[in-house]
């Protein structure tokens, strides 16, 4: 049952500034992107006793304990999780369950990063550590070989490639659909219309992943609120309704990874859509982490929405497109849109927009139930949220 | 070999000291669990498997590369001048998998399923670093 007084429901969100916000710092992202998504739920700041930060925004100290005291929220519910770019997801399935235990009432997740601003684009390919540095921790095993973020992802498209046939071209047209979906958010970093040979053109950054492969390095934040369908009732918002949230890791460093052709959305996945009672043919709009094109071709296999093997093929029939069968990253993805370092918020914050009906042109008709998968770090710990507009029975 | 290392080196602990004395001196480990029998890399205080304790093995030093990227963008100093070059994870031949470097190779002849063997490179007093090269016969 998702339903009930307690059912856990998200009634506010919030965008920062983004893609460029120089005037921005990571802890303002986080107020800004709260104070919004505050206003959005109708509630007063003081309501507030859940807080939630992964942290890892960029410049700034923002860990949970040091921005709920920034802050100043009186919770007696608070979450420091931090799993990469899928944090998010594993704080709603945390928080739901807190919500209905009673552990908190009404919750605020918060994620902001100056990512582009203070660090520029070197993100993915700067590398983790300073030159002579010594690594501890597993990292050390990895550290003196020069592996990149890029190259992590990279490793996972090789092998799929070898095994099943997967070609760069079938890569692009995640790209070139996202890319879509971005022209029509004034907010998004690249907006131009690109080609299948536009990404497949561009220059190789870690093989077989090329430029138009890679996510934007922007800045931006994002925040929600999730409290009890209950207190909802005296809300502005319709709620949307978590309807069933589930995490699972396979790895961390990318040399642990056992199965470069699969994910934890493998095991997470399933488990996330049986609480929540659906299947797929229910969903109708995805929020995939697209960091890579390869990291929704894996995500959307493990999910079972492609079959194994065949997601080259799948999203070569447009599936993921504008007016396709399960429209993708409606906000332009983190693809050509928004992707400060830690994506996750943007899954959920588009998906609750897609569920109010407040998409404007990008509205997916008629959108009733939507699935949220984020990846973090390296393919390592995927989180997986579906939401919707109503309890399921 | 002997170089001038400027890229990261590890910082070793109780467990990997063992691992990183043991490539300077041009022995490659990995672990193996005597009650259960797994096999580990990289090394650590338990068998990933039962819990136990583990055992020390030295590995023969070859291997087949299971998958690669080709780096051909990377900021750090130590590494932006040796763009192209290429991190691997490397099949061994008694199981585990490893992550290194495949040198002495040009990036057209890399490949999955290519046959390669350990070599060791002194990079501090305590460390030497394993690499990989093509096996030619």
């Amino acid at each position: 049952m998702t339903g009930g007084n307690r059912a856990p429901v998200i009634v506010g969100i919030g965008l920062s500034d983004a893609p460029r916000a120089p005037h921005l710092d990571a802890v303002q992202h986080h107020v800004l992107a709260a104070r919004r998504a505050i206003a959005d739920a109708g509630i007063a700041k003081a309501d507030i006793d859940g807080y939630v930060s992964a942290g890892g925004g960029g410049s700034m100290v923002d860990d949970a304990i040091t921005m709920a005291e920034y802050l100043r929220i009186d919770h007696r519910y608070i979450d420091s999780t931090m799993t990469g770019g899928s944090s998010f997801e594993f704080h709603v399935q945390h928080l739901a369950a807190a919500i209905r235990d009673g552990a908190c009432d009404t919750a605020l997740v918060t994620y902001g990063s100056d990512r582009l601003s203070t660090m520029g684009r070197n993100l993915g390919t700067g590398g983790f550590m300073r030159p002579g540095q010594r690594v501890a921790g597993p990292a050390q095993y990895e550290a003196p070989y020069g592996n990149t973020l890029v190259g992590a992802y990279a490793m996972h498209a090789m092998r799929h490639m070898h095994e099943y046939g997967t070609t760069s071209e079938q890569l692009a047209h995640i790209a070139v659909g996202v890319r879509e979906f971005a022209a029509l958010n004034p907010n998004a970093m690249y907006r131009d219309p690109i080609t299948v040979d536009d990404v497949v053109n561009s220059r190789l950054v870690a093989d077989p992943l090329h430029k138009l492969d890679c996510c934007a390095v922007t800045d931006g934040g994002g925040a929600f609120i999730m409290t009890t369908a209950e207190r909802a009732r005296d809300l502005p918002r319709k709620p949307v309704y978590v309807l069933g949230a589930a995490g699972a890791q396979t790895h961390w460093n990318i040399s642990q990874q056992t199965d470069f052709t699969s994910s934890a959305a493998a095991k997470c996945g399933p488990i996330a859509m049986a609480r929540a009672r659906v299947s797929h043919r229910d969903i109708d709009m995805v929020m995939i982490y697209d960091s890579f094109t390869i990291t929704v071709l894996l995500l959307l296999e493990s999910l079972g929405f492609a079959p194994r093997g065949e997601g080259g093929r799948w999203v070569q029939e447009g599936h993921l497109r504008r007016g396709g069968s399960l429209p993708m990253n409606t906000d332009g993805g983190g693809l050509s849109g928004c992707h400060p370092g830690m994506r996750g918020i943007f899954l959920i914050t588009e998906a609750v927009r897609q569920l109010r009906g407040d998409a404007g042109v990008v509205q997916v008709p008629d959108c009733k139930v939507a699935l949220c998968a984020g990846s973090g770090g390296w393919l390592s710990a995927i989180g997986v949220a579906v939401l919707g507009t109503e309890a399921s029975s | 070999m002997t170089v001038e290392w400027v890229k990261p080196l590890p910082q070793t602990d109780n467990v990997s000291a063992h691992y990183w004395a043991a490539a300077r001196d041009g022995r490659l480990l990995i672990q193996q669990c005597d009650p259960c029998g797994h096999r580990q890399w990289y090394p650590r205080a338990l068998c990933t498997n039962c819990g136990a304790e583990t055992e020390w093995l030295e590995c023969m030093g070859v291997g087949v590369v299971h998958t690669y990227t080709v780096i051909r963008q990377m900021g750090m100093a130590g590494f932006r001048d040796e763009v192209p070059y290429i991190v691997a994870i490397i099949e061994l031949a008694e199981g585990p998998r490893v992550m290194g470097n495949v040198v002495d190779i040009d990036i057209g002849d890399i490949h999955i399923g290519l046959a390669v063997e350990a070599f060791f490179v002194v990079a501090a007093d305590d460390v030497g670093v394993p690499q990989w090269r093509q096996i030619r016969s």
